[in-house]
């Protein structure tokens, strides 16, 4: 025979302030646990959008990013002549040539400099990024000092927002427009012309060569010529692969940190359910006698004190989670260790990460009560009831 | 002696309650000395020594012609060329600063770096030379004379180095995880391979006469590169690392308030404990009322329990910090190259677990001190 559920849900209602101290123990766990997980998240879905599945980004070998690569211009002329690259509007093989720079630029609000992402585009590179669009102002022309930012750049770093001026390369350039890439990891760059940021940066080469697959799936052929060419000193990625490796060690950290922090504090949350499920038993020594001695079995107050401990959990775990979630609204910036530039990412919210907090927000209620539902079902009737 | 009876009457709970003050204390404590890691490079930086830079950013390198005009500079004492080499050893899961620097001007400006006059010797005569620091060769088993293989990522090619001295630092502050080989290597085998980008320094380290000196010879220094193809930043190493350190703000930003809600956790299970043990005592308090205590001693009596509790378990937790903290130190190996906890992280440990007694006590004090004596006489618990 089971106790009813009411029972339990009054137990803890009877004792509102030790209740609600321990959930709020769980409950700030768990918005650490869940907060990390979903900065890791949010960090990864902005490179992992940031490429399109039929580009090839080719860079110089073992460089691993587009700033530290370069590509001559007779290389990259080779690889333009590549077969198997898509054509687009008025027969142009979809290639774009591009020089990444960092410049350093001060934030608007601590005017502290970070590493901004320059890039020069060619017209074929917006092409071949359909997700970027330009939200106010307009493009920039060719063959002028104008740029356009990111959004998260507007908004973030001096100078950089609609008709206001960065200057780099002892140059002024006017943005003349922001454009919103879909949260991905080019709203945190300033795009010009390629061939205006190569004369200003006296760049010989590119950075980058990107290009678009006439057919996705011949990936590797294209892959292998550009590797086994004794001309080319340059490796392909898929866009999609190259900027997700970048996320990487950024994330990794992110998530290590964040899952060895929230198991540590967890003790101190276990801790917490054990001291209440234990005050809870021994205020109930002769209750349970009672139950007992009416014909509930052991397995049954077992149960019941092990549930008490688990919705506790849970309770903690929604606060927690309900806490978490208006982490969404905030979005983060900061430098990502393998490129060495600002990245603009938000939280996200992902089911997994919505199970696995509340999982683990019911294991802590579960070790916690444990031992003291163990307790409470081993007492023997007779001293059960003396006690009382 | 009532505190100290009263602190063992529960024993489980108590021990319980310590246990949770213990592990709370002791991760505040490695999180402090985390964020205090971050900062050991501009912790550990000269006020006489001066970074110059392109001004663009740290990825363009100056001409080689600008040491001689910066050593030119009135109260510059010497110049160093120094570049990021940025190579992965074996895998890139292997990472660690690695610097091409002019060796004997550079060493001479960090008297905190310790290498015999041996291996100094034998570094400075082998162009192909390197040397590493203690805890660096420690943590790969490097030994003088061992060849060293680095793919490089901004310098294309496999370079290979021999080891040929492994340096101290002056104290524990100094970074013994760092790579240094010949700058002068560097230079020519890219000049070899590609003759635009040779004779270029990633940055100069400047030595000044006197540090009073650094804003004035700083703003000489741009002032004279100015409107040239390439326009020079100077400050001083400690801002030029406190500018790493800004870039990464937001991660640094979030540990320091995650330090603060184990804090806040362990407060909500101490003030648990501690209301939970003055409501079984009501009783008890309002008997010691009407046998003529003040209000003020029963309240000091729980005050009194949760301080001790609070602050014998935050002692503990300081006192095992240190071990964690290098066992951490040594899991994370050249993460954190200086990875020590200091005074001021021990103060914020005691000052936390102060706190947390304090207001943990604060309602149940506060409760018991006014609970009318028949009211409490009559409580059940």
């Amino acid at each position: 025979m089971q106790l009813p559920f009411s029972y339990i849900v009054r137990n803890l209602a009877a004792r509102k302030l030790t209740t609600a101290l321990t959930a709020l123990g769980m409950a700030l766990v768990v918005y650490v646990f869940a907060t990390v997980l979903m900065l890791a998240a949010g960090l990864q879905r902005t490179l992992v959008e940031t490429g399109s599945d039929d580009n090839v980004v080719v860079i110089r070998r073992g460089s691993q990013t587009e700033v530290q690569s370069g590509i001559d211009r007779r290389q990259a002329a080779i690889v333009e002549s590549l077969p198997g690259i898509a054509t687009g509007v008025e027969g142009r093989r979809l290639v774009s040539k591009e020089p990444v720079v960092l410049i350093s630029l001060p934030k608007r609000e601590s005017a502290k400099p970070s590493n901004v992402v320059i890039r020069g585009v060619t017209p074929e590179g917006y092409a071949l990024r359909p997700q970027v669009r330009i939200v106010d102002g307009r493009l920039p022309r060719p063959g002028t000092a104008e740029v356009i930012a990111g959004r998260s750049v507007a908004n973030g770093f001096r100078g950089a927002g609609r008709d206001e001026t960065v200057r780099f390369a002892s140059r002024d350039w006017t943005v003349v427009g922001v454009f919103d890439a879909g949260r991905t990891g080019f709203d945190s760059e300033i795009w010009g012309d390629a061939e205006q940021m190569l004369q200003a940066f006296r760049r010989q080469g590119f950075s980058s060569v990107i290009f678009r697959l006439a057919d996705g799936s011949r990936f590797d052929e294209v892959k292998a010529a550009i590797e086994a060419d004794p001309r080319l000193t340059l490796e392909a990625k898929r866009e999609t692969r190259f900027y997700a490796d970048q996320s990487e060690a950024l994330a990794k950290f992110i998530t290590y940190l964040g899952t060895s922090i929230s198991v540590i504090f967890s003790i101190g949350a276990v801790i917490g359910a054990m001291i209440t499920m234990y005050a809870s038993v021994a205020a109930r020594t002769g209750e349970i006698g009672t139950l007992r001695a009416l014909g509930f079995t052991r397995t049954a107050i077992l149960t019941a004190f092990l549930v008490e401990a688990l919705l506790l959990g849970l309770a903690g775990g929604l606060v927690g989670l309900v806490a978490a979630s208006f982490m969404q609204a905030i979005s983060i910036s900061t430098m990502n260790f393998q490129t060495f530039a600002e990245l603009a990412f938000s939280f996200a919210l992902t089911p997994g990460i919505v199970a696995a907090s509340l999982g683990f927000a019911v294991a802590m209620g579960f070790v916690g009560g444990f031992l003291p539902a163990a307790r409470a079902a081993r007492m023997k009737i007779v001293d059960a009831l003396r006690a009382a | 002696m009532l505190v100290l009876r009263n602190l063992f009457r529960h024993k489980l709970r108590t021990l319980l309650t310590a246990l949770g003050i213990v592990v709370a204390i002791a991760s505040f404590g490695i999180l402090r000395t985390i964020v205090d890691a971050w900062y050991a490079g501009a912790n550990a930086s000269s006020s006489a020594r001066l970074v110059t830079r392109s001004s663009v950013s740290l990825v363009f390198p100056l001409p080689l012609t600008y040491a001689q005009k910066l050593r030119q500079v009135d109260g510059v004492e010497s110049v160093a060329a120094v570049n990021w080499f940025g190579g992965v050893y074996i895998s890139e899961r292997n990472f660690f600063p690695q610097f091409a620097i002019q060796a004997p001007a550079y060493l001479a400006m960090y008297p905190e770096i310790l290498l015999d006059d041996a291996e100094r010797k034998a570094f400075y005569t082998d162009r192909q030379g390197a040397i590493a620091g203690r805890k660096l060769a420690d943590q790969y088993g490097w030994k003088v004379g061992d060849a060293i293989p680095l793919k490089g990522t901004i310098f294309p090619g496999t370079w290979t180095f021999t080891l040929r001295g492994i340096y101290d630092g002056a104290d524990k502050t100094v970074d013994t995880s760092t790579f240094f080989f010949h700058w002068e290597y560097l230079n020519e085998s890219v000049k070899k391979a590609f003759p635009r980008r040779g004779d270029q320094a990633g940055l100069y380290v400047v030595r000044i006469r006197d540090p009073d000196q650094a804003a004035a010879v700083s703003q000489a220094v741009d002032a004279m590169f100015a409107n040239s193809l390439a326009e020079t930043l100077t400050e001083t190493e400690k801002a030029f690392q406190l500018s790493f350190v800004a870039m990464t703000e937001a991660i640094l930003v979030a540990i320091q308030a995650v330090s603060y809600v184990v804090i806040l956790i362990i407060m909500a299970v101490m003030a648990n404990t501690m209301a939970m043990t003055a409501r079984e005592r009501y009783a008890e308090y309002a008997t010691l009322k009407a046998i003529g205590f003040s209000a003020p001693f029963v309240a000091g009596l729980i005050v009194a329990e949760s301080l001790g509790l609070a602050l014998v378990a935050g002692g503990l937790g300081i006192a095992i910090t240190f071990p964690l903290a290098y066992a951490f130190a040594d899991a994370m190996g050249s993460l954190f190259p200086v990875f020590f906890v200091s005074e001021g992280t021990v103060a914020l440990q005691l000052g936390a677990a102060l706190v947390v007694g304090a207001v943990a006590a604060a309602i149940p004090a506060w409760r018991a001190a006014r609970i009318r004596i028949v009211d409490g006489l009559r409580a059940v618990a």
